[in-house]
C-alpha cells in the first residue's frame, strides 16, 4: 500500500497530539513529517510556568524525546517554519528553501501573544510569555535587574508574576479590570484571590490602562492614561492570545479569529485540517490544552477514515498554577437573568464556593481556598445533572470523605487529557501498573499540568491495595535487601524469634543500624506479643529510658493523665516533685498532660517512685495521649461523654507497642475543641452518634482525618479501634504514621477489610493478647533491680 | 630508640582507673562513667569486648553511652551520627572523631586508662560544633 503524505505546521501540543493518536490507530498508514519553528522536540508548555517558577528544568518539560521522532520513522524540520502553503499543489515551502508535498496537511501554528501596540513596545525589555525562549530570557533579566511590570492579571499574567517572585525581583502586576482573571473567576473570587496573592508579596496596580511604556533603547518604566507612572526593567506583557492564521490567510483558507474549522477539523479546503489555538470550532477559539486534545482525537480519527459524532465543543475549566493558592472555574461564571446560584462565603477562612444553576442544571463553578469538589463539580457541569445531586452528593458522608473510590468510573480525573477513572484502573490491571509514572506513560493521565498526579496515586493505592506496598520493594535499611513484607514473612514462617536471629539467619550484612533493630524489635513483639522478650537495647533512647532525652541529655518527664483530667492531689504530688528534683521547667503539653523538664537520668526511677502515677508514654510509639474536650458534663454544645469516651480508650489502649506513635482525641461536638480532625483516631460525638476519623497528623506533614464509620454505641466504637489499630500495627511499616499508611493502602480498602464483621473479631483477639502483657514501664523500672543498675545508674569517680 | 623514650613517658602519665566488674556493665549498651571532670560512654559489646570513648557526640553534643550499639559502631541518639567505638572515628557522610580510651580488663576487673594531665588526650581533635 503507499503511504499517504502526512505534514503538520506547528510541533506544539495540538498538532503533536494529533499525530500520537493517529499513530495510536494506525501507525502503518502515513508517511508523517512535521515543522517547527521552535528548534526543540515537542514539550509542555503548560509547565513553562513552573521552570519560570522554579524547580523544573525545560529538559523535564519535553513530552516527546528526539528518539521519539526517529523511533516513529518521523521526518521532524526542527527550528524551520513553513512559509507559504499552496492548496493548489497541495505542497508547503519553508524558509530553508525546502518544498514539500503533502496529502493531508494539519495546519497547528497555535497563537501569538497578543502585544499592546503602546508606544515604546518595540523596547529592549519587553516581552511575552509564551516559549522557551521567553522563558529563559526573564530568568536571564532577573538575574540582573530589580524590577518587573506584568502587563495582564489572569491566568498567564498571574503565573508569569509568580515566577518573576520566585527569581527575586519585585512585580507589579497592571490589571484594567477592578479585579483578578476575570474571564473565569467573578468579583468575589477574584478579590479573595487577589488578597492571597499580595500575601506572597504581588502589589497590584487594578483599573489602570497603560499609555505608553518609557525609556530610551531599553524600558525603564509604564506611564498610564491618568497620568501616574511606575518604574520597570521588565515589562512581559500577558493581555491575551490571537490565533496565529497569517499562513492560511495568505493561501486562501477562510479564516475568521482563527482558521474555520467543523466538527471534524475540516477547513473548506479539501485535505487541509487546522487543530488547536489557531482554529475556530462554532465561533470559540479554545486556548487551554483540553479541547485541544480532544480535537486532535477527532482529528485523528477522521484522518483514519474512522467515522464518530466529531467534535462538540468543550466545558473549559481552570486553575491556576501558584503554589498556595487553590482556584478552580469551570462553565458558566456569571449570573444572570436566568440563572440561580448556590454559594457559600467563608470570609474567615478565605473558602468561596459559587455554583451557577440554569434551569434547574448545573452551568458553572467557581471556587476559591477549597478546590477538591472541583473534579466533581466539573462531571456534573458536563453531565447537566440537577443541582440536587450535587447538594445531596455534598451531604453524604461519602462524599465528604471524598476519595477516588467513591467517583464513578466515567468521572474525569485528568481534564488535560480526557482520561477517566475507569480507564485508569482498567490501565492498572491490564498492564500491572504500580506507579504514577507508568500510568503517565500508559494513559496520558497527568501528562499536561499534572494537577492530577496525586489523585492517580490515590487511585493506584485504592486499585491495588496491599499489592501496592508489596510491589514497591523498598529495603528496610541499608544492612539488607529484603522488604518489610519479606521480612516479616521469614519471621513467620521460619518462626524466628529475637533479632540476632533475624539478621543470621536473613544474612544482614551488618550487625544491624539504628533503623533496622528498632524495627525488627517492633515486628518480632506484633507477630507474637506473649512470647517475645523486648530487646532493649535495640530501642531508641527515649523507648528504652521511658523518658525523652532532652538535647542537653537531661529527660522530662510526663505522668499519665487519663483524658487530659487530673486531681488536685496529683497536682499536689507534680508540684512537690518538681521542687524537691529542681526541674528546669513544667510545661503544660500539646497533649493535655504536664511536663517535668530537665531531670537527670540517676533521678527518673526517684521521682517516678515519688510521682507513684502510671507513665504518661509522651515517649513512645505508641498510644500517647487521648485528649479530650469538656463535653456533656459542661460544655452547653456537648452531645456526648467525652471525657468519660477518652478516658476509656486511653485505659484500654495504653502501653500498647505500634508503628509509630499514635494520637486520640474525642470532641463531644464538631467543633472540635479536642481537635478530632488532625489525630491518628479522632473521634467526634454527634447527637445520637460517634464518628470515627482515621489518619488525621498534626505534624510535620498536616493531614486531615477522614471519616471512617459511624456509630450508634459506644462500645462498637470501641471495638472498631481496636481493629483498625491492630490492622495498622500488622500492616504498617514501622515509623510509617496512621496518615501515610491511609494514604498508602487507600482510605476505602481499609473500610472494606474494616467492614468484615469476622475480620474485626480477629483483629480485637489479636490486639487483646498484645495489651494483656503491657505493664506500666515505670512501675517495671523502680521495681527491678537490674534495670535500675544497667540504665538508671552512673559511675563517678 | 626515640619512640621507646616517648612509650616510656606516656607509660608513665597514664592512669589506670577501677570503673567496676564486668558483670556491672551492662550487655550490647552504652554506661555512663564519670572521672573527675571527663564523661565517658563504656560499651559492652554483644561479644564481649569493652570499649570506652567520650560521652560527647561531636555534631552538637549528643550522649553517646544512650545510642544503639551494633557491632563496633554507635549511633548518637540525636542526629543518628554513626560513630566507630574503636577508633572514635566518625563514619561517612558525617566527619569528626571522638577521644577513645584504652580499656584494661584484669580479673573481671575493668579499668579505664587515661592521661594525668587535663586535656592531655590526643587521638581526636574536632571541636564540638559552636553553642555546645
Ligand atoms: C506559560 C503558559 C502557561 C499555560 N498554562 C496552561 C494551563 O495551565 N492549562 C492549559 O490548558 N493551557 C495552558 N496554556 C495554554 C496551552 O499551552 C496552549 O493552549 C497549547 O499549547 C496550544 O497548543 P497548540 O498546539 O495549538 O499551540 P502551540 O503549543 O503553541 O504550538 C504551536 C507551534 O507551532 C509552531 N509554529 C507556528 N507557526 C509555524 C510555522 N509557520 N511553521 C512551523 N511551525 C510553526 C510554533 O512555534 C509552536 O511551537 C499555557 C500557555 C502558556 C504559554
Ligand atoms: S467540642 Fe463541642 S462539646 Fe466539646 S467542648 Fe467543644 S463545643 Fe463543647
Ligand atoms: S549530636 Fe550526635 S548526631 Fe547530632
Amino acid at each position: 500500500m503507499i503511504k499517504q503524505k502526512l505534514v503538520l505546521i506547528g510541533n506544539g501540543m495540538a498538532g503533536v497530539r494529533a499525530v500520537e493518536e493517529v499513530l495510536k490507530i494506525n501507525p502503518e498508514n502515513f508517511e508523517i513529517t512535521i515543522f517547527g519553528t521552535e528548534p526543540y522536540p515537542n514539550y509542555n508548555r503548560i509547565q513553562l510556568s513552573k521552570v519560570l517558577q522554579g524547580g523544573t528544568s525545560v529538559s523535564d518539560i519535553t513530552l516527546n524525546e528526539w528518539e521519539w521522532y526517529e523511533d516513529n520513522k518521523i521526518r521532524f524540520y526542527p527550528g524551520e517554519s513553513v512559509t507559504s502553503i499552496n492548496t493548489k499543489t497541495q505542497s508547503v515551502s519553508t524558509d530553508k528553501g525546502r518544498i514539500e508535498s503533502y496529502d493531508q496537511l494539519i495546519i497547528a501554528t497555535g497563537s501569538n501573544p497578543f502585544m499592546l501596540p503602546l508606544p515604546g513596545a518595540d523596547k529592549e525589555g519587553v516581552k511575552a510569555f509564551r516559549n522557551i525562549k521567553d522563558c529563559e530570557e526573564m530568568i536571564e533579566y532577573s538575574k540582573r535587574y530589580k524590577k518587573a511590570a506584568v502587563i495582564g492579571g489572569g491566568l498567564l499574567g498571574l503565573e508569569a508574576a509568580r515566577g518573576l517572585l520566585n527569581l527575586g525581583m519585585e512585580v507589579d502586576v497592571i490589571h484594567i479590570y477592578d479585579y483578578l482573571m476575570e474571564r473565569q473567576l467573578d468579583r468575589t473570587a477574584g478579590k479573595l484571590l487577589q488578597v492571597e496573592l499580595e500575601k506572597q508579596g504581588m502589589n497590584f496596580i487594578l483599573q489602570k490602562n497603560t499609555a505608553e511604556i518609557t525609556g530610551r533603547k531599553h524600558v525603564t518604566g509604564l506611564k498610564f492614561s491618568d497620568g501616574s507612572k511606575i518604574k520597570a526593567d521588565l515589562v512581559v506583557m500577558a493581555v491575551g492570545i490571537k490565533p496565529n492564521v497569517a499562513l492560511a490567510q495568505e493561501a486562501g483558507i477562510p479564516v475568521n479569529r482563527g482558521i474555520i474549522v467543523n466538527d471534524y477539523l475540516e477547513t473548506e479546503i479539501p485535505n487541509v485540517f487546522a487543530v488547536g489555538e489557531c482554529a475556530e470550532h462554532r465561533g470559540i477559539a479554545y486556548g487551554l490544552v483540553a479541547p485541544l486534545y480532544q480535537q486532535g482525537q477527532v482529528l485523528a480519527k477522521r484522518l483514519c477514515g474512522i467515522r464518530d459524532e466529531g467534535y462538540q465543543g468543550s466545558v473549559l475549566s481552570t486553575q491556576l498554577k501558584v503554589s498556595g493558592v487553590d482556584v478552580f472555574s469551570a462553565g458558566k461564571i456569571n449570573e444572570d437573568e436566568s440563572t440561580k446560584v448556590y454559594k457559600t462565603y467563608d470570609d474567615w477562612n478565605g473558602v468561596y464556593k459559587k455554583v451557577l444553576i440554569e434551569n434547574g442544571k448545573i452551568a458553572g463553578a467557581v471556587l476559591f481556598g477549597d478546590t477538591k469538589d472541583g473534579n466533581k463539580l466539573f462531571n456534573f457541569i458536563k453531565n447537566e445533572s440537577r443541582i440536587e445531586e450535587y447538594l445531596e452528593s455534598s451531604q453524604s458522608v461519602i462524599s465528604e470523605v471524598n476519595t477516588v473510590a467513591d467517583m464513578s468510573d466515567d468521572e474525569l480525573i485528568c481534564g488535560c487529557n480526557g482520561v477517566t477513572k475507569g480507564s485508569i484502573v482498567e490501565a492498572i490491571k491490564a498492564n500491572g501498573l504500580t506507579t504514577v509514572d507508568q500510568v503517565k506513560g500508559c494513559t496520558n493521565a497527568s501528562r499536561s499540568c499534572g494537577g492530577c498526579k496525586s489523585l492517580v496515586s490515590d487511585l493506584l493505592a485504592c486499585t491495588l491495595g496491599d499489592q501496592y506496598q508489596a510491589d514497591q520493594k523498598e529495603a528496610i535499611c541499608g544492612c539488607t535487601t529484603l522488604s518489610r513484607d519479606e521480612v516479616l514473612a521469614e519471621i513467620r514462617e521460619k518462626g524466628l524469634t529475637h533479632i540476632r536471629e533475624v539478621m543470621n539467619v536473613l544474612e544482614w550484612k551488618t550487625d544491624g543500624c539504628s533503623k533496622c533493630k528498632p524495627a525488627l524489635n517492633y515486628y518480632l513483639g506484633m507477630i507474637d506479643p506473649l512470647k517475645y522478650q523486648d530487646e532493649k537495647e535495640a530501642r531508641y533512647v527515649n523507648e528504652r529510658m521511658h523518658a525523652n532525652i532532652q538535647k542537653d541529655g537531661t529527660y522530662s518527664v510526663v505522668p499519665r493523665m487519663y483524658g487530659g483530667v487530673t486531681t488536685s492531689e496529683d497536682l499536689r504530688k507534680i508540684a512537690d516533685v518538681a521542687d524537691k528534683y529542681k526541674v528546669g521547667m513544667i510545661k503544660v503539653t500539646g497533649g493535655q498532660r504536664i511536663d517535668l523538664l530537665g531531670v537527670y537520668k540517676e533521678d527518673l526511677p526517684k521521682i517516678w517512685a515519688e510521682l507513684d502515677m502510671p507513665s504518661g508514654s509522651a515517649y513512645s510509639k505508641g498510644l500517647r495521649t487521648v485528649k479530650t474536650c469538656v463535653g456533656e458534663s459542661y460544655c452547653r454544645f456537648g452531645t456526648q461523654d467525652s471525657i468519660g469516651m477518652g478516658i476509656r480508650l486511653e485505659k484500654k489502649f495504653e502501653g500498647l507497642n505500634t508503628p509509630h506513635k499514635v494520637k486520640m482525641a474525642v470532641s463531644a461536638c464538631p467543633r472540635n475543641c479536642a481537635e478530632s480532625g488532625i489525630k491518628d483516631v479522632g473521634i467526634v460525638g454527634v447527637e445520637g452518634a460517634w464518628e470515627m476519623y482515621v489518619g488525621g497528623n498534626g505534624g510535620t506533614h498536616l493531614r486531615e482525618a477522614d471519616l471512617l464509620f459511624k456509630f450508634k454505641d459506644g462500645d462498637d466504637l470501641v471495638e472498631m479501634i481496636g481493629a483498625f489499630l491492630q490492622y495498622y500495627r500488622e500492616s504498617a511499616k514501622y515509623l510509617e504514621r496512621t496518615s501515610a499508611w491511609v494514604d498508602r493502602l487507600g482510605l476505602e480498602h481499609i473500610r472494606e477489610v474494616l467492614s468484615d464483621e469476622l475480620m474485626v473479631k480477629e483483629f480485637n483477639n489479636r490486639i487483646n493478647e498484645a495489651l494483656s502483657v503491657v505493664q506500666d514501664p515505670w512501675n517495671e523500672a523502680i521495681h527491678n533491680k537490674n534495670l535500675l543498675r544497667d540504665l538508671y545508674q552512673t559511675v563517678k569517680i | 630508640m626515640i619512640i621507646e623514650e616517648e612509650l616510656e613517658l606516656m607509660e608513665k602519665t597514664m592512669r589506670s582507673v577501677f570503673i567496676g566488674e564486668v558483670a556491672d556493665l551492662p550487655q550490647k549498651l552504652g554506661k555512663t562513667v564519670t572521672i573527675g571532670n571527663k564523661e565517658i560512654a563504656v560499651f559492652k559489646t554483644e561479644n564481649g569486648d569493652i570499649r570506652a570513648i567520650e560521652n560527647r557526640c561531636p555534631h552538637k553534643g549528643g550522649v553517646l553511652a544512650e545510642g544503639i550499639l551494633s557491632g563496633d559502631y554507635v549511633f548518637c541518639p540525636m542526629h543518628d551520627w554513626k560513630i566507630s567505638i574503636t577508633d572514635g572515628k566518625v563514619q561517612a557522610p558525617d566527619v569528626g572523631c571522638v577521644q577513645t580510651y584504652p580499656v584494661e580488663v584484669k580479673e573481671d576487673r575493668v579499668y579505664i586508662l587515661i592521661h594525668e594531665k587535663v586535656g592531655g588526650e590526643g587521638n581526636c581533635s574536632t571541636p564540638l560544633a559552636k553553642g555546645v
